[in-house]
């Protein structure tokens, strides 16, 4: 079953890539006849050569899927199967190394903002849900939907305008590398971090407090209530251990909206994290670099879904996959 | 009782049913959803904004008068202006007839798309079912805003390719899976096998008896993805790749150029922000209530009467009790 989606992604990948117009050689043109006069004697045919733009499109998908062998080097297979993305058209820099450098920054800001995101969710939505139709109730779902309809560009915007019109205070937005100042590495994510987790935590909290309202509505719950078992023991043993069960699974389902918030997220604190690549390469039109961060998230998607599935059949003995 | 109750609940669906449906549906989400009906005026006043932009709005979308650059709220431009001299007021009306298109077109498109792909799918079955979720699979696995980004590129920035885009991926991605679903329950029930036994050609029974059955869902669908095409849309213009300028679009005028002088005038970043939250959450509470008037599975039951305690509904059940007793005794 994945495997088949997998093949289906590479092509997606691939092609969608292809069919941005503009074409990169005369872009690269421009570029080097502006800085060293060399665009005279270097023809857009060679450079498409050189690149292996000039072959048919199958071609060009099999060698970057690593079928058939390289253009350089003979007999030997470089790829997607083998691993390997391809190479930068811009940097002569291999795809794999571009996005090593890049991951770290947007794994940090997700990392952020995930725990930013359940730390507010969790006890907000279950108590929402234990105390239903109660002020704070309201008052946390009300939190929520601002949380679902307040754009997260806007409030990140917000956040950099108003603080330094108020008190004078803007967020730094130069990047500075966690090695030479740890300190102020973090300080600057938390920002970026924090406000991705509150959005984040608008939906996540609408799920658990569903999801607790649900179990707290079972029989199970009814028949503890009636044994004259303690609040406590009812909510911790019997209603949340099964509340939160699909809970879980939904961590998986929140990385596409990770992805897509950390895209925005990089673009206004100039973080230089995957999401900025992608600008850049599009702009850029680099094709392989698109491609290899496209494979890669969508790898990444289907891969946790499948995690997910396999962890909520070993958490539940209900659930049973073919 | 059983037949007592099914012959009370038949009796007062009839009486509903001399009513006209419309008005019926908005009677129940105003007595029922009082949140739902703050969204549906929300969303009157974004349609009215939208259809009669040129009416409201002061001045036009693009008229630059240099002289008020960068006023601060006034009289003269109630909500201020922009870096080039344009009235914030006007652009942020003419800027809700762009999300009003985008989101009604976008939603329109994703739903014809879900119900094409995922019906189809549903009814064929078989490998040409198999070939076609694993394509969807494959394309769910894309971070939506990134596969935005990429299509828009290709196709360039434009109020009807962000439409067409949005419409497209979505109704791929979300709308035809749950179209899917609904049409393999669909298969199971015996009003398909007899149009199947006796005959009925494949496309007649998929307009006849498959579309009224997920008509629900997908109408459902429809009022709960109108927010998200809103957002999606002034993401896009925000990072440069939807609505070109200098045709307003509320996420577009929070970046570009304008995000510069925004230090100098906060107020061009507030107020499209500030209108895009107020519509998506005007557009999400009318969904959410939409939603819950016409999902089958809630309508009469617990779902419906959401947070009304065991008490009230055993009043309104005592009342539809005397209800069908008054009726029994007139006819």
């Amino acid at each position: 079953m994945i495997i088949p989606t997998l093949f289906l992604i590479t092509i997606l990948v691939f092609l969608l890539v292809r069919f941005v117009p503009g074409d990169v050689i005369d872009m690269m043109l421009a570029q080097m006849s502006e800085q060293s006069g060399m665009g005279a004697e270097l023809t857009a045919d060679y450079l498409r050569a050189a690149m292996g733009l000039d072959q048919p499109m199958l071609k060009q998908y099999a060698r970057w899927m690593g079928f058939i062998p390289d253009a350089d080097v003979d007999g030997v297979f470089k790829g997607v199967v083998q691993g390997y993305l391809g190479e930068s058209l811009w940097k002569n820099k291999p795809v794999g190394t571009e996005l090593l450098e890049r991951l770290p920054v947007s794994i940090e800001l997700g990392l952020i903002s995930m725990i930013t995101g359940w730390l507010l969710a969790m006890p907000i939505g279950i108590y929402s849900a234990l105390r239903q139709d109660t002020a704070l109730d309201y008052l946390g779902r009300s939190f929520a939907i601002v949380m679902l309809s307040v754009p997260g560009f806007w409030l990140a915007t917000m956040v950099i305008v108003y603080p330094s019109i108020l008190w004078g205070w803007t967020p730094s937005l130069e990047y500075i590398p966690f090695i030479d100042n740890p300190g102020g590495n973090l300080i600057q994510f938390l920002l970026p971090g924090f406000l991705m987790g509150t959005q984040m935590s608008g939906s996540l909290m609408r799920m658990i407090r569903t999801m607790v309202l649900e179990v707290m509505r079972q029989d199970y719950i009814r028949t503890a209530w009636s044994k004259g078992l303690a609040e406590r023991t009812v909510i911790y043993r019997h209603a949340l251990k099964n509340a939160l069960m699909p809970v879980v699974t939904i961590a998986g389902m929140m990385l596409p909206m990770l992805i897509a918030g950390s895209v925005i997220m990089e673009q206004i604190f100039c973080l230089p994290g995957v999401g900025r690549l992608t600008f850049e390469a599009l702009t850029q039109r680099d094709y392989p670099i698109i491609s290899g961060i496209n494979l890669v998230m969508a790898t990444t998607v289907l891969l946790m879904n499948l995690v997910v599935d396999i962890t909520y059949a070993w958490m539940d003995p209900r659930v049973q996959y073919r | 009782m059983a037949n007592v109750q099914e012959d009370m609940t038949s009796q007062s669906s009839s009486i509903r049913k001399r009513r006209n449906a419309t008005a019926d549906f908005f009677i129940r989400m105003v007595k029922e959803k009082p949140l739902g009906t703050v969204g549906l005026v929300i969303v009157i006043v974004l349609f009215l904004a939208g259809i009669f932009s040129e009416v409201i709005a002061p001045y036009g979308y693009n008229e630059i008068i240099l002289s008020d650059r960068l006023d601060g709220p006034s009289p003269a431009h109630i909500l201020g202006c922009d870096n080039l001299g344009r009235d914030l007021l006007s652009r942020i009306i003419f800027g809700a007839r762009i999300s009003m298109i985008v989101a009604l077109a976008g939603s329109s498109i994703a739903t014809v798309v879900g119900f094409l792909v995922g019906a189809i799918s549903g009814f064929f079955g078989g490998k040409y079912d198999m070939v076609v979720q694993r394509f969807v699979d494959a394309w769910m696995c894309f971070p939506g805003l990134v596969l935005y980004l990429i299509v828009m590129s290709i196709l360039g920035p434009g109020l009807l390719q962000v439409v067409v885009v949005l419409g497209v991926s979505m109704g791929l991605g979300g709308g035809s899976r749950v179209t899917r679903s609904a049409v393999i329950m669909i298969k199971e029930d015996v009003y398909f096998e007899a149009a199947r036994a006796i005959g009925v050609p494949t496309s007649r029974i998929l307009i006849r008896h498959v579309l009224p059955n997920v008509l629900p869902i997908m109408i459902i669908g429809f009022s709960t993805g109108l927010g998200g095409f809103i957002l999606a849309e002034a993401s896009l213009s925000f990072l440069g790749f939807g609505i070109p300028p200098p045709v307003p679009s509320w996420g577009g005028m929070l970046s570009g150029t304008g995000r510069q002088y925004m230090l100098q005038a906060p107020w061009m970043a507030l107020w499209p922000g500030l209108a895009l939250a107020v519509v998506v959450y005007g557009v999400n509470m009318l969904g959410d209530a939409v939603r819950d008037l016409f999902d089958p599975r809630l309508r009469g039951g617990l779902g419906r009467y959401g947070g009304v305690t065991q008490e009230k509904l055993q009043k309104l059940a005592e009342k539809k009790m005397t209800e069908a007793e008054k009726l029994r005794q007139t006819t």
